[in-house]
């Protein structure tokens, strides 16, 4: 939500802020989001482990670089070669979001597969799942747009953004890594 | 007793109705409404409060200008070695402005670009803001405008930017990237100004970021209301004298319109002479500009 507050900012110069713009973010979001749920779930069926789920962290943090580094010289290409602003926004968002949007909402689903053990209690936990993230958002979009951009400029707090997914990432598969050599240690003195 | 509550409801209700809005509508972006009072219409975006009057005229006399800081405008034309020929306008409101310039200069091709198509619409019929091959008016943002005519290599004489009404500021067009693209659009001696604001933290950084643009500009402004015209060039600005010499000659052709253009030279006030914000204010980019957070 941070990043799709942001981007209303990041599309500003190149294409307005009339209301397409919004519009065309909103669309972008919610598409690639749709998409991940999807992906996240399937991917979820196979071999699940803490491990692959730092990863998608990792790479949502990777995906999300471009944003903060390149996004000046995308939307003047986009802007150049389309006259209409509300297909040059949409192509813009598509070009920014799409890809960290889609791995992003890939966590979720992710997520449940991880948590739940107890069939009884996977209502439960999607629950908790939902809440966590939801009021995460509600949190990520009242801290960027209040205080974020009082203090900091936009690409800084995409850099954090990333910066914040990729270390996520890293802990989450170091963590596993660590407890499956605690545990084949635990098994291995079990066998002697 | 019946009687005597409908005759106080009667008085109470005339009383409130001064004003009388003759149109009312909720555009895209805003409210918008038009009101008449007595000799007077105003045309008001979102509430009902004299403070967001965006644009006013008389209506037995259309020609005269209302407001102070559209009179405070024509301080540009001191910093024009010549009458303006192109002459581009950002926020149209009323589109008063532009009906002005056309009296005044008939010659000059006037393009408005307003990102409110209602705008547009209410202007035409109710202020009568006149379109001709010469006068013309585009649905657009401004920030869009000024990068596709920048590509275009177009230049304008005079660019006046009009885009901000008291409730929200568009923050994309208060960024020095913005103004940089803007002054690409000038003609060599051609002139920017723009209707601004003169309170609030949003002050300091609005000025100090024309500065780093254009470097030192002119504040004009009247004690009594809360608007500055912020005056610049392209070159750099004229001298006192060259100023004076200009007053003479366009004081005449400004009368008409209720402009009284001596009295507007002396309120012009170069950052040269007094500068009224710190050194280390940060500059407005597109990386940094929370403007509407700073303008409370």
């Amino acid at each position: 939500m941070g990043i799709e507050l942001l981007g209303g900012r990041i599309l500003a110069p190149f294409f307005g802020s009339s209301v397409h713009i919004w519009g065309s973010i909103i669309t972008v979001f919610m598409l690639s989001l749709s998409f991940g749920y999807l992906i996240g779930g399937k991917l979820s069926t196979k071999n699940a482990s803490l491990t692959r789920y730092g990863y998608i962290f990792l790479f949502a943090g990777i995906t999300v670089l471009p944003i903060a580094l390149w996004s000046g010289s995308i939307m003047e290409a986009i802007f150049i070669s389309i006259e209409d602003s509300r297909y040059g926004s949409l192509t813009a968002s598509m070009a920014l979001f799409f890809i960290p949007t889609i791995i992003l909402g890939m966590i979720s689903p992710y997520s449940v597969r991880l948590l739940v053990t107890d069939k009884d209690k996977s209502g439960q936990v999607a629950g908790v799942l939902y809440f966590v993230s939801t009021l995460g958002s509600a949190l990520g979009t009242i801290i960027t747009s209040f205080y974020f951009v009082l203090f900091f400029e936009v690409k800084s707090i995409i850099f954090t953004f990333s910066i914040l997914l990729m270390l996520f990432g890293v802990i989450a598969i170091s963590f596993d890594k660590l407890s499956n050599t605690k545990n084949e240690h635990l098994s291995g003195a079990i066998h002697e | 007793m019946n009687k005597l509550f409908l005759i106080c409801l009667l008085i109470a209700f005339s009383s409130a109705s001064f004003a009388k809005v003759i149109h009312k509508e909720r555009s895209l972006y805003r409210n918008i409404i038009v009101e008449d009072n007595y000799n007077l219409r105003c045309l008001k975006f979102n509430v009902k409060t004299s403070k967001t009057n965006q644009s006013c005229l008389y209506i037995n006399d259309p020609q005269k200008l209302v407001f102070n800081y559209t009179k405070l405008l024509f301080s540009s034309l001191l910093l024009l070695d010549k009458a303006p020929e192109n002459i581009l306008i950002i926020g149209l409101g009323g589109g008063t402005m532009s009906n002005t310039l056309h009296q005044l200069y008939p010659q000059a091709r006037i393009e408005n670009v307003e990102i409110d198509p209602a705008v547009i619409k209410v202007a035409r019929q109710y202020f009568s803001f006149f379109e001709n091959d010469k006068v013309t008016s585009k649905v657009q943002d401004g920030r869009i405008y000024v990068k596709r005519a920048a590509m275009k290599e177009q230049t304008f004489d005079w660019i006046i930017l009009d885009a901000f009404n008291g409730d929200y500021i568009p923050e994309h067009l208060l960024t020095k990237e913005f103004l940089e693209e803007t002054k690409s659009l000038l003609s060599t001696n051609g002139v920017l100004s723009a209707n601004t604001f003169s309170v609030s933290d949003l002050y300091a950084h609005e000025s100090a970021t024309y500065k780093a643009v254009f470097g030192d500009f002119f504040n004009v402004r009247n004690r009594k209301n809360s608007n500055r015209i912020i005056l610049t060039a392209n070159n750099s600005l004229p001298s006192g004298e060259v100023i004076m010499g200009r007053v003479k000659k366009l004081a005449l052709d400004l009368l008409p319109f209720g402009v009284d253009i001596a009295q507007i030279s002396s309120n012009m006030i170069s950052t040269k002479d007094e500068q009224d914000w710190l050194d280390n204010t940060k500059v407005l980019t597109d990386q940094f500009s929370p403007a509407n957070l700073l303008n409370q």
